[in-house]
């Protein structure tokens, strides 16, 4: 079993929680686990990137080589484009369709949809809209999470168990919308 | 025994205090910043009163673990490559004096300068200052190689160079603790004169230092961390440096490379192991991030030796960091097919945040600055950089820390006119006062804006050495009170700003406007805190 995944979207967006929930799911599984992620200058608003590697035998290289990625699960559109090179020819694209647009020249968001529907696996989400309505405005990433859920090797329980221990501290208000979260967005069908 | 999941930073944290570090010293610089970060986080470090505050820049810190080694105990100092610029006075010399408790100064190279103005490669300073140098493959190979290091220190009595490049800085895996030992008591030198470089003490020590490095060659033919593999091959043997040789194995796997393996992560590097790989193969493939330093070392200015492959010959980039697919390409392995990037993906540089009064300030002194013309703002490194970029386009250097205050003297007495510095408040107390002092003793006629968030921002927001103290230090230096002025940068304050600006630029004499206005990162950070508590 491996399963390399990038992680995408822009700095501030909280990209991190979802790499945390998803390794901490991995350990509970007992598997291998490397996690490269971006500190430093491109954090201020720039495109940033994780590159999480799940095995069940040793990893090697902190970070996926390029056309191995079987998933690229990204919180806005245009980074779910960026990291292409990196995705399998059988990899899946699992995507906020929210766009995070704050440099001047962002293209038309339906031209980037349907770049991305050009991809033979594709899942486009409206997480935002959906954690609003449901009641958890500020869970998208992990509705995120959820859609992509079927695609990560992983029991759908030990995510739930991630979800715990991440947001235990938080409360059981959040710890439950969470956890909402990501069922809704494992229920999502496009 | 225990495992947990650490970056590469956080493993040579963890294992500094496991080896019974009593100092951790930095100034903070991706991609080392939570070596130091993890420290101060650390419950095992404040049961152990480990001393772990920033210093203003990496020359003091470096000094202060120095300082802390003279007395016994172990210490550890880290920085970004280019802080060990800055700190090359005190680490060149510390071979020289030598230790007494074992001192390890970590250096965070940024090959593919994601954070960075360069990517020079810290293996260089290790070889001319004539120190032993580690550098990890792995997470785990970092904490163990934490306590080795620290062993050579204390036995040879030389500070060692502790290599990491960006990308073990920042990913994390698992990493097995050992029992923690215990700190050292404060014990001085034996030879009060061991830290004394003058130059009767220094001529001896240098030919000390010089017979200890053939012995750390020689040491270095059977450390741990030098593997030779042989395998079947006869034709291409591969020599890899560190982290280059996860790359290997990842294209290869452990049980299919054919070609003999020499991975190297302890240096010197003694003649002997070269020459195991050398003998047996008729060309090598040297794979290192960063600069050509074991290539070049093998080819010789005459390169009419054995075939070399490397980043000299373009077999690998000459420049930037490497990844399996580079590695992978290098060794001639087929690549699947890779998609590309759609012509519709914009870039997206980072940028100020919302809220953020760095912005504010640059929307004043570009609006002071339109009747004198462009090109005329030095500007220094951190956040406020990002002002080099639209639409502001405001700065017109980035160049080291510091720089700003001093280049805007040197162009002032070349006759521009303003000649404008902008500088953060961190970088300011990091490398911008001695320039500051120089400009008042000479009374320059430059105008410093002194951009304060009260935080270092591009960090992730450590704490600042000038926080509270940046009018004491610029009236201490000797800035007239009428020529230092405090401004809030905020929309609503623009014009009055403007103006302050457009005053202190025909003052021909040294001007201060510090703009301070706390970090929206910082303030909804320790906001949050506050929250918390109550």
């Amino acid at each position: 079993m491996k399963n390399d995944i990038i992680l995408c979207g822009v700095g501030g967006q909280g990209i991190i929680s979802i790499a945390s929930a998803i390794g901490l799911a991995a350990l509970e599984n007992n598997l291998f686990l490397k996690q490269s992620e971006v500190h430093g200058m491109s954090q201020r608003g720039g495109d940033v990137q994780s590159h999480l590697r799940i095995s069940d035998r040793n990893v090697f290289s902190d970070i996926i080589p390029h056309g191995s990625a079987d998933l690229i699960l990204s919180v806005e559109p245009m980074e779910a484009l960026r990291y292409l090179p990196w995705l399998s020819e059988d990899g899946w694209i699992v995507t906020n369709s929210n766009p995070f647009v704050n440099i001047p020249d962002y293209p038309p968001v339906e031209d980037i949809l349907s770049e991305i529907r050009k991809i033979k696996n594709n899942i486009i989400i409206d997480a935002d809209g959906i954690a609003r309505a449901a009641g958890f405005p500020r869970a998208g990433n992990i509705v995120i999470l959820g859609a992509a859920s079927s695609h990560i090797d992983l029991p759908f329980s030990s995510l739930e168990n991630a979800i715990r221990k991440l947001f235990g501290r938080k409360g059981d208000e959040i710890v439950e919308g969470n956890l909402k979260a990501l069922e809704t967005g494992r229920d999502f069908r496009c | 025994m225990k495992k947990i999941m650490l970056l590469g930073d956080e493993a040579i944290a963890q294992a500094a205090l496991d080896a019974g570090i009593s100092g951790m010293y930095a100034y903070p610089g991706t991609p080392s910043t939570e070596i130091m970060e993890y420290v101060q986080n650390s419950a095992q470090a404040a049961g152990n009163n480990v001393c772990r505050s920033w210093s203003a820049n990496e020359k003091t810190a470096m000094e202060a673990a120095l300082g802390m080694s003279y007395a016994g105990k172990r210490a550890m100092v880290a920085m970004k490559h280019v802080g060990l610029n800055v700190a090359a006075d005190g680490f060149i010399n510390s071979a020289l004096t030598g230790v007494n408790g074992g001192l390890i100064v970590v250096s965070a190279d940024d090959p593919s300068m994601h954070s960075s103005q360069n990517e020079q490669d810290s293996r260089f300073y290790a070889k001319f200052a004539m120190v032993p140098c580690y550098e990890p493959s792995n997470q785990q190979e970092a904490y163990d190689m934490i306590f080795d290091a620290f062993e050579t220190s204390e036995k040879y009595s030389l500070p060692v160079l502790f290599r990491i490049t960006t990308r073990l800085a920042h990913s994390r895996a698992s990493v097995e603790l050992r029992d923690s030992i215990e700190q050292k008591p404060l014990t001085l030198p034996s030879d009060k004169l061991q830290f004394v470089l003058l130059p009767s003490v220094a001529r001896n020590k240098y030919k000390a230092l010089l017979e200890t490095w053939e012995m750390l060659k020689f040491e270095n033919r059977l450390a741990k961390y030098n593997l030779f593999t042989d395998r079947h091959s006869r034709r291409l043997g591969i020599i890899c440096c560190g982290i280059a040789h996860n790359y290997l194995l990842e294209n290869f796997g452990e049980e299919t490379v054919e070609f003999p393996v020499l991975k190297i992560s302890a240096y010197p590097v003694p003649k002997d192991i070269i020459r195991d790989i050398t003998d047996r193969c008729s060309e090598i493939l040297v794979l290192e991030e960063g600069y050509p330093f074991i290539e070049e070392s093998i080819r010789g200015i005459l390169d009419n030796g054995i075939k070399v492959w490397g980043r000299l010959d373009g077999t690998v980039p000459r420049d930037g960091e490497l990844n399996p697919s580079i590695v992978g390409k290098a060794l001639g392995k087929k690549t699947g097919s890779v998609m590309k990037v759609p012509d519709i993906v914009r870039m997206r540089p980072p940028s100020f945040c919302k809220g953020c009064g760095h912005a504010d300030m640059y929307n004043a002194l570009n609006e002071a600055l339109l009747a004198y013309g462009p090109g005329r703002v030095f500007s220094d490194i951190g956040c406020y950089t990002l002002a080099a970029l639209p639409p502001y386009n405001s700065i017109n250097s980035c160049v080291d820390m510091g720089a700003s205050v001093t280049m805007a003297i040197g162009a002032a007495d070349a006759g521009l006119f303003p000649s404008v510095a902008v500088i953060g408040d961190s970088t300011f107390t990091h490398s911008g006062m001695t320039g500051l002092l120089d400009a008042v003793v000479k009374n320059s006629p430059v105008t410093i804006i002194i951009s304060d968030n009260s935080t270092t921002g591009m960090t992730g927001g450590q704490q600042s050495q000038a926080e509270g103290r940046l009018q004491q230090i610029c009236e201490g230096i000797g800035v007239h009170k009428e020529h230092l002025r405090e401004i809030i940068p905020l929309r609503k304050n623009h014009e009055e700003n403007v103006r302050i600006m457009k005053e202190e630029f025909e003052y021909r004499g040294v001007s201060v406007i510090i703009a301070s206005r706390e970090c929206i990162q910082t303030a909804s950070r320790r906001k949050k805190e506050e929250a918390s508590k109550e």
